[in-house]
């Protein structure tokens, strides 16, 4: 083939592709959509009970025309009880597939959990999400396990009142309570998120609401059910800064009102830092390094996290240019079995042409993926 | 909102008199005159007895018809005499126009409501059902078939429904017409059974040329809205499948069909011309047709006129409709 490494694709090629992506996600998708499955099926148990949650080696594919697109591959942490995790990374690293696999919301019939464990504490029991079908995993979506999404603009319905969505996830959940129960609920939530006029606002469409009077009313459906873990994805991202900041105020406080966990998604390195207890840095699809927010940040190790610092801006420092990484990120069809950051980084070792780095412990909980800390975990980043 | 109503009565007034005026002018410059076909006719046939020419008869006539007269003055005396309540008698037919109307509507409106009854229900649940399985051998065999349904001519699609059904199979047992051959001797419930069973084909050939359109609109829609971020927000709520579909999806989906669907309640009234003609369905796309051939000024009018006063009321209606399943253009 004269094009071995480009992304052409004869149509032939695209067809047998095709093919067999059908096939896997069929039997995949066979699998998800049984019903009346017993639960001894997905009963786990979980490593570490003061966990909320345990990604286990997770894989999720794309099973694209173009080729098997790696979005998660390998991916393991753990998000532990009333502490926030944050996770960090580039667009298309993986981060919000991961926690769309938790909540298997993923675009099928493309999009599959290949292999690994996603292990959910409920308490009394831990149920594995990776092998739950769709039709459990209703019970756990909005219940134990909730999610603040990245537009307030269009992620609630425009043709229903506000009330009517709050009220639809506490209905669905507590199914013996009664209709004023539930209103009175709802109107709790929406107090609770720091909007008054509570009743009014219960009254209202989405479209008569301002972007973060939305993303509060997004946050309270969250809310609303004491879920046990909340994922928010990038949740500020779509907003202004003086907004942001009340939005982050108001998670943190909140936080620690329904003693939940908090899965933070973002590639904002600022609200991670003012948010989370700990960081995952994610790159293509695989964790880089993770650890305690204060030693990512005050110790960081991987050549990839370091240049992510850098490339933030800082007050009062003066700089021609802003400092960016260079390169760019790897074709995610067909990834390569060395480090995916080799290229771009400017640090490598001999050892760097060899295969895909193993996970170096810095200290008990810093844990970083590269081989510059393979012989000497203890040598610091910049070196 | 009653402002609203209003301005948007007066517009559709204006509208109606104005197409109406370009009708009647385009009627009137019509190269075949019912008045000198007449003249011709009458000629030919008092030729031989030695009776008056087609010069004098064409005088005659048209004095008579009241063509004399030109476009604009000619107009304002039909819409004068129309807000009488007078749409005079048809040229062709001999009969008073709302007569001749009233005797032939009505096929054309049970047809037509059979049609888009049967459009509805297996349009919408085809449509959505194509996009929830998008790409899978149903969604292409869907569109497949839409298109098919698209493409196939009138004609040929209404001869092969008879060949199969009624020469092959004979599940029917006449080619057209609305009566049986012994529809006289039958008792009342017969009777509407037997026009009925004359129904079968025209409803079958209406609904599948028009079923493709619909479906294949339905489908782009629903897609549309199923990856929407609030479809998405509905399932992370729990809902299951069923209700993010039938209730947070359909609701949405509502709203570009229900544009869509009020184009049809004139097309309800407007009759189709080539079905009815195939199957010899004496409906008001049929005699209109003929009217508008022969060159009857009353009866085409009046035809038209209906035309464009149920369009502005279908678009009123799409309006307010709209309010009612999109809230964000409620007015307060």
């Amino acid at each position: 083939m004269a094009k071995k490494d480009s992304n052409f694709i004869s149509a032939r090629e695209s067809r047998r592709i095709s093919k067999e992506n059908i096939k896997i996600t069929k039997k995949l998708d066979k699998k998800l959509n049984r019903k009346h499955v017993p639960e001894s099926e997905y009963l786990t148990k979980m490593h570490d009970e003061s966990n909320v949650l345990e990604f286990d080696d997770l894989h999720t594919y794309f099973f694209t025309d173009v080729g098997t697109v790696k979005a998660v591959d390998g991916v393991s942490y753990n998000v532990p009880a009333g502490k926030t995790v944050g996770i960090v990374g580039e667009s298309g690293c993986g981060k919000s597939v991961t926690s769309l696999s938790l909540m298997q919301l993923l675009q099928r019939p493309s999009g599959q959990i290949v292999s690994g464990e996603i292990r959910l504490n409920l308490g009394d029991k831990a149920y594995d999400v990776a092998k739950m079908p769709i039709d459990a995993m209703r019970h756990i979506r909005g219940n134990v396990v909730s999610m603040i999404f990245q537009e307030p603009m269009t992620s609630l319905n425009p043709v229903f009142r506000i009330g009517f969505q709050l009220d639809e996830v506490i209905q669905l959940h507590n199914p013996g309570m009664s209709e004023e129960e539930v209103k009175q609920r709802s109107i709790d939530a929406i107090k609770m998120v720091g909007i008054p006029d509570a009743e009014g606002i219960y009254q209202r469409y989405p479209h008569e609401l301002s972007g973060g009077m939305r993303q509060r009313i997004v946050i309270a459906m969250a809310l609303v059910c004491n879920p046990r873990l909340i994922i928010a994805d990038e949740p500020t991202t779509a907003l202004d800064v003086t907004i942001q900041a009340q939005i982050l105020e108001l998670l943190r406080e909140l936080k620690g009102k329904i003693n939940a966990s908090i899965m933070l998604i973002t590639h904002d390195l600022g609200v991670i830092a003012e948010m989370a207890d700990y960081v995952v840095v994610m790159y293509a699809g695989r964790i880089v390094e993770k650890g305690l927010a204060s030693e990512v940040f005050l110790d960081p190790r991987h050549p990839y996290t370091i240049g992510l610092m850098e490339s933030k801006p800082v007050i009062n420092k003066t700089v021609d240019r802003l400092y960016s990484i260079p390169g760019s990120v790897p074709n995610p069809v067909n990834m390569p079995d060395y480090c995916y950051f080799r290229d771009r980084c400017e640090k490598c070792v001999e050892r760097c042409s060899g295969k895909y780095p193993p996970e170096v412990h810095v200290s008990d909980t810093h844990i970083v993926s590269c081989w510059r800390y393979f012989d000497d975990p203890k040598r610091g980043g910049n070196e | 909102m009653w402002k609203f109503i209003v301005r948007r009565v007066f517009l559709a007034l204006i509208i109606v008199v104005l197409g109406s005026f370009i009708i009647y002018g385009v009627m009137r410059a019509m190269p075949t005159s019912f008045v000198e076909a007449q003249a011709r006719q009458r000629a030919a046939a008092s030729a031989t007895t030695g009776g008056p020419t087609y010069k004098e008869w064409l005088d005659q006539l048209t004095k008579a018809y009241h063509m004399d007269t030109d476009v604009v003055t000619g107009f304002v005396n039909w819409l004068g005499n129309v807000i009488q309540g007078d749409f005079g008698t048809s040229w062709k037919y001999g009969v008073p126009v709302i007569q001749k109307f009233n005797d032939v509507i009505w096929y054309s409106v049970v047809l037509n409501c059979i049609t888009i009854f049967l459009e509805i229900i297996i349009c919408i649940p085809l449509g959505i059902q194509a996009a929830r399985h998008q790409y899978s051998g149903f969604d292409y065999g869907i569109t497949v078939f839409a298109m098919l349904c698209i493409s196939l001519p009138t004609f040929f699609l209404a001869t092969l429904l008879k060949y199969t059904f009624v020469i092959k199979l004979k599940w029917i047992e006449d080619l057209y017409g609305i009566v049986g051959r012994y529809h006289e001797q039958l008792s009342q419930g017969d009777q509407i059974l037997d026009m009925m069973r004359h129904m079968i084909l025209p409803v079958l050939t209406l609904a599948m040329l028009n079923i493709g359109g619909l479906t294949r609109y339905t489908r782009t829609n629903m897609l549309e809205v199923l990856n929407a971020d609030y479809i998405r927000t509905a399932r992370a709520k729990g809902l299951p499948e069923r209700k993010v579909i039938n209730k947070h999806a359909f609701r949405n989906t509502l709203i570009p069909l229900v544009s869509y669907m009020s184009y049809l309640i004139p097309s309800l009234f407007s009759g189709s011309m080539i079905t009815e003609t195939l199957y010899q369905i004496p409906g008001i796309g049929y005699i209109a047709y003929d009217a508008m051939v022969a060159g009857d000024l009353p009866f085409t009018m009046f035809y038209s006129m209906f035309g464009l006063i149920l369009t502005q009321i279908s678009l009123m209606l799409a309006d307010i409709m709209y309010a009612v399943v999109d809230p964000r253009v409620r007015v307060n």
